[in-house]
């Protein structure tokens, strides 16, 4: 489905803040954003920072990876490795949970996310 | 034209599936559910684990949204009280009146309380809802002696809950002569008795009870014997009771003994009203059990959906959780000779006793019961249900076979097709199995496609088996591999990393795997480099698993714990009172750990690097609680101080955790020395445990505590100091160069071809020509040793990694919010 909406870009960090291959999350006001550098893949990707598994505001501190013949990329929640898509959102282990991506994009050594405007 | 609405009364486990069933077949339909208890509907079966620390949450089926994305109108803490059908309409308690075309009553069953005079006395309970529990936890706090009245599956279940709650002195009365007596005979019921003994229970059969003793309060039960036993409080367990007093109120016919009688199609005397679940009462049966329940769910699903589908009974078979004994019963246990043929194993000294019923032309096995080991159940049940012929020697079934090992794949795979593996969720094994063709070859990609394993569980291991077996079947090869990036076992990837000096995973990634790896290949190949090279984890802090990253235990919500090394659980007052204010400091929560060490819980991430640079300071270094890694080498006192000690434990304690701290292992590695073979130390129940004796020492090896309890086994007896060391660098490098990644060494003996014998071949023997290699490799591990926290205090570069928010280094995460206990503080979750 795609549905179209305004976004606006947020400067979110410096790219060098997020770790290689890995990700570490940012405050964007009230919300808690978690972004990925995919540096094996040359890629980008940011969802919520809150597992819906069991609540918890850790996705960023996940392992991530890909699965599966088309390589799709995942992160896995540190707390009990469910683990979701990095472009849908969706759960691959087998739970109807969904959880939230946003896009990213860098520029000269800044990373922005686009939210709703 | 707007859709028909259907009205579910009841939001239990029934009601709830009922809902998921129909709303992920039709959006035909208004869905309108009324609860009358306060939350969601939640998992009863596992509700015990509120009592292990599940909260409500925990237990609820779906999530807050789920009603409302599903497009369903939930009146939680609204009982509906009268229906009137004429008009087709209900009454709830709030005041709400609406309109039906469908009504499904989902009510549920409440727990039947015996008339016994005093029976309205405080401290008297029953054992149905969360509110149940949360009023007997807080009337448990200041009990000392309890009972359960009623020794079914439930009542067993509820006396263990007294117990874990610290009841000090729990029984259970029944008032029939064996215990179970739905589900077991008086031989299992002896058998099981004597187990619940040692559990810790007391036991009271054929006792019925005169009256409850007290003033307002319960105080003891009178028999009719005259006996009498003093209690504090009581938990009532004696059976349930459909809740049929709304259907009775609006005139639907009721059985005698209680019920809403119902057809095979689940509907009522009124045909646009259906009863699924525990209120519903089909061909003079209340089912008790929650796959029935489901199954009444789907019959009316499917009607409501055009098509054709019918209730026919269910199998009551049933397997006991939580209480510590395996306890099942399937099929027709009761049945005797002449009517069959029985073959029954007892053994008294482990406690276990079987029976199978067998068709007396030895063809069929009719029904069993398994108590004290029950891990045939799935396969008995299934054998059972789908009427396999037997092998020539049934008792093989029980006792296991004899002369060579079967693999139980291929029985498994000897099911019928139609064979119902998952019953919560009604999967056949040949819906497994085609999902198993279509390329599903993980018990979690399995669950999401077919659904199967996703109720209560008890058919993983079934599942796990079908997806090997259909894989095997298929001449896909099975290999032992890490996962779907690297196509080796953990020790051939040991190997290849070793003799290609890699020393970073990605370039692991780049050699020997393929796609971008995951979180099963990321930590071991993270272990396998460590266990090699022992360089400082967090460099490659990405590739770690979740405490390894932080070096950090992660706990609820998100904070970490910290637990500085203690050498042979030996330490200064000065370090005690360090501790103690680093704790005040940062507001943690202390407490003293198994291991012989303390624990301060509750930290920041943020706060990590500052806590542990004042432990640093004071002469601490990192604990690898976090790691798999040497944990603790356990103590007790020894000569020094114990009139019993041959030889000070306590200094050689220390001596070997120093030796093998950091170093890194497939799974986590526990040590402990006694002083001598009173054991305080528990060494036996360790990956390595050295006890003292007349003559020097006895190693023993691979044992551990945790879920599967095994005693370690003697490698060596009567060695000095320097041999025992030279012996225990070639167990623990052999097992870290062999083992499967997250293998304790138990397992790994236990899957070891030749088991102990060849294990001290090549430790003692050393007939593998490999001992002065496995020495080496061990000694320049030790020589690598670092701190991995000091490592991390001294580098800004690595400190920067310890926040929260990247964006905003200073800022805690606003959502750890902590309550007070005890004078101390908890995360509140
Ligand atoms: C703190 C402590 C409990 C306590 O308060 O006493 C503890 C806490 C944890 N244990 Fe334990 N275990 C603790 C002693 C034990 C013991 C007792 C002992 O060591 O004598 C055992 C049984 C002995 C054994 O290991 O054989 C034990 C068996 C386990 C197991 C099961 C291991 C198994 O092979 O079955 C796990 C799970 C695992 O490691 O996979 C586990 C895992 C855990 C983890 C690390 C779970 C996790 O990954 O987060 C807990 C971390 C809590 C935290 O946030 O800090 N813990 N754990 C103890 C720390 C000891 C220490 O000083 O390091
Ligand atoms: C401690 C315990 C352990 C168990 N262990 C097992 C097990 O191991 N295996 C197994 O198969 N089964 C087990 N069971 C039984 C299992 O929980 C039940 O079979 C199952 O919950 C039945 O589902 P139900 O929806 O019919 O009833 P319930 O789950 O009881 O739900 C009925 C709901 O309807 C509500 N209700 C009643 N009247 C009204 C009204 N007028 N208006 C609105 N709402 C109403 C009730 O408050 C309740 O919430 C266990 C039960 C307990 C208590
Ligand atoms: S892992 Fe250990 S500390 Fe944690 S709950 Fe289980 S037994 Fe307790
Ligand atoms: S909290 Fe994320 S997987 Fe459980």
């Amino acid at each position: 489905m795609e549905t179209l909406v305004d976004i606006k870009w947020v400067m979110a960090c410096y790219s060098d803040d997020i770790p290689e291959n890995g990700g570490a999350c940012i405050k964007h006001g009230d919300e808690q954003i978690a972004i990925y550098n995919f540096s094996r893949r040359g890629e980008w990707f940011a969802t919520q920072n809150l597992c819906p598994h069991k609540q918890q505001m850790v996705l960023s501190r996940g392992m991530i990876g890909s699965t599966g013949e088309a390589c799709e990329p995942k992160v896995a929640c540190p707390f009990h490795k469910k683990t979701f898509s990095l472009l849908t959102g969706e759960c691959l282990s087998g739970e109807e949970f969904q959880i939230k991506t946003y896009p990213v994009k860098v520029q000269d050594g800044r990373v922005y996310i686009g939210v709703a405007a | 034209m707007s859709k028909p609405t259907i009205i579910v009364v009841g939001n239990g486990m029934v009601g709830y599936k009922f809902c998921e069933k129909l709303v992920a077949r039709s959006a035909n339909y208004n869905i309108i559910v009324f609860g009358e208890e306060p939350r969601r509907a939640y998992d009863r079966v596992h509700l015990s684990e509120y009592f292990a620390g599940k909260s409500a949450e925990d237990l609820s089926l779906s999530s807050v949204s789920w009603y409302a994305d599903n497009h369903i109108t939930l009146h939680l803490d609204d009982p509906i009280q009268e229906i009137n059908r004429s008009s087709k309409t209900v009454h709830s308690l709030k005041g709400l009146s609406l309109k039906y075309d469908y009504l499904i009553l989902a009510t549920g069953s409440s727990a039947f309380v015996p008339d016994i005079p005093g029976i309205e006395k405080e401290g008297i309970f029953v054992y149905r809802t969360i509110e149940d529990l949360d009023l007997i936890k807080a009337y448990a706090a200041n009990a000392k002696n309890g009972a359960v009245m009623g020794g079914g599956l439930l009542g067993l279940e509820a006396a263990k809950a007294l117990i874990d709650l610290g009841i000090s002195e729990t029984h259970v009365i029944e008032f029939a002569p064996r215990l179970m007596p739905r589900q077991i005979d008086s031989a299992g019921s002896a058998m099981l008795q004597s187990k619940l003994k040692q559990l810790g229970l007391n036991i009271h059969l054929n006792k019925s009870t005169a009256y409850i003793a007290g003033e307002h309060k319960i105080d003891a039960l009178k028999f009719n014997d005259d006996t009498s036993l003093t209690i504090d409080m009581l938990v009532i367990s004696a059976g349930i009771r459909p809740r049929d007093e709304l259907a009775k109120l609006a005139g639907l016919h009721t059985g005698s003994r209680g019920g809403i009688l119902v057809n095979e199609k689940m509907q009522t005397s009124d045909e646009s009203i259906f009863a699924i679940g525990e209120c519903a009462l089909y061909e003079n049966m209340i089912y008790g059990l929650v796959a029935p329940g489901y199954e009444m769910a789907d019959v009316v699903v499917s009607q409501l959906i055009g098509t054709e589908k019918s209730f026919h009974g269910f199998d009551m078979s049933t397997k006991l959780k939580l209480i510590g004994v395996d306890v099942a019963s399937f099929g027709d246990a009761f049945v005797t000779e002449p009517d069959c043929r029985t073959i029954i194993f007892e053994d008294t000294h482990k406690g276990v006793y079987k029976r199978i019923n067998i068709s007396n032309d030895g063809k069929y096995l009719l029904g069993g019961i398994l108590i004290g080991e029950a891990e045939a159940y799935n396969m008995l049940l299934q054998t059972v249900n789908n009427k396999i012929v037997l092998p020539p020697n049934p008792e093989d079934l029980i006792l296991g076979s004899r002369g060579e090992s079967v693999s139980e794949g291929a029985g498994v795979l000897s099911l019928p097709d139609d064979a119902l593996i998952c019953s919560c969720e009604a999967v056949t094994k040949a819906t497994i199995c085609d999902a198993v063709n279509d390329g599903c070859s993980t018990v979690d990609s399995i669950k999401k496609c077919t659904k199967a394993g996703t109720g209560c569980g008890g058919c993983v291991p079934l599942v796990k088996d079908l997806i090997a077996g259909t894989m095997k079947a298929n001449g896909q090869y099975i290999k032992n591999v890490i996962c779907e990036h690297f196509d080796y076992s953990r020790q051939e990837l040991y190997d290849l990393i070793k003799i290609n000096k890699l020393k970073s995973y990605d370039l692991t990634l780049d050699h020997f795997g393929k796609g971008d790896g995951c979180e099963v290949c990321k930590p071991a190949v993270a272990s396998i480099l460590s266990s090699l090279w022992n360089d400082v984890i967090v460099k490659q802090d990405t590739i770690q698993d979740s405490n390894d990253r932080f070096l950090a235990n992660i706990q609820k919500g998100g904070t970490y714990s910290v637990v500085p090394r203690v050498p042979g659980g030996e330490i200064t007052a000065d370090k005690l009172i360090v501790l103690g204010q680093v704790a005040k400091k940062y507001g943690l929560y202390t407490k003293i750990t198994g291991g012989q060490r303390i624990d301060l819980f509750g930290a920041h991430l943020n706060d990590l690097p500052l806590i542990w640079e004042e432990l640093i300071d004071a002469g601490f270094e990192s604990g690898h609680a976090y790691g798999k890694a040497l944990r603790t080498v356990k103590s007790c006192v020894g000569s020094t101080w114990c009139r019993f000690g041959l030889h000070d434990s306590v200094s050689f304690a220390i001596e070997i955790e120093e030796r093998y701290k950091g170093i890194r292992a497939p799974h986590k590695i526990k040590g402990g020395v006694s002083g001598c073979i009173r054991e305080c130390a528990e060494a036996q129940s360790k990956d390595f445990g050295v006890i003292a004796t007349e003559k020097g020492w006895n190693l023993y090896v691979c044992g551990n505590g945790g879920s599967k309890p095994q005693h370690a086994q003697l490698l060596a007896s009567d060695i000095d100091k320097d041999m025992l060391v030279k012996y225990l660098d070639r167990f623990l490098m052999f097992y870290i160069k062999t083992a499967d990644p997250l293998t304790r060494t138990a397992t790994w003996l236990n899957k070891m071809e030749g088991g102990l014998s060849y294990l001290k071949n090549v430790v003692i023997n050393d007939s593998l020509g490999i001992g002065t290699s496995l020495e080496e490799e061990m000694q320049s591990l030790i020589n690598s040793y670092h701190c991995e926290w000091k490592e991390v205090i001294n580098s800004p570069e690595l400190r920067k990694r310890f926040a929260h928010f990247i964006n905003a280094p200073e800022e805690k995460d606003p959502t750890v919010q902590f309550e007070p206990m005890r004078e101390q503080l908890k995360a509140k979750w």
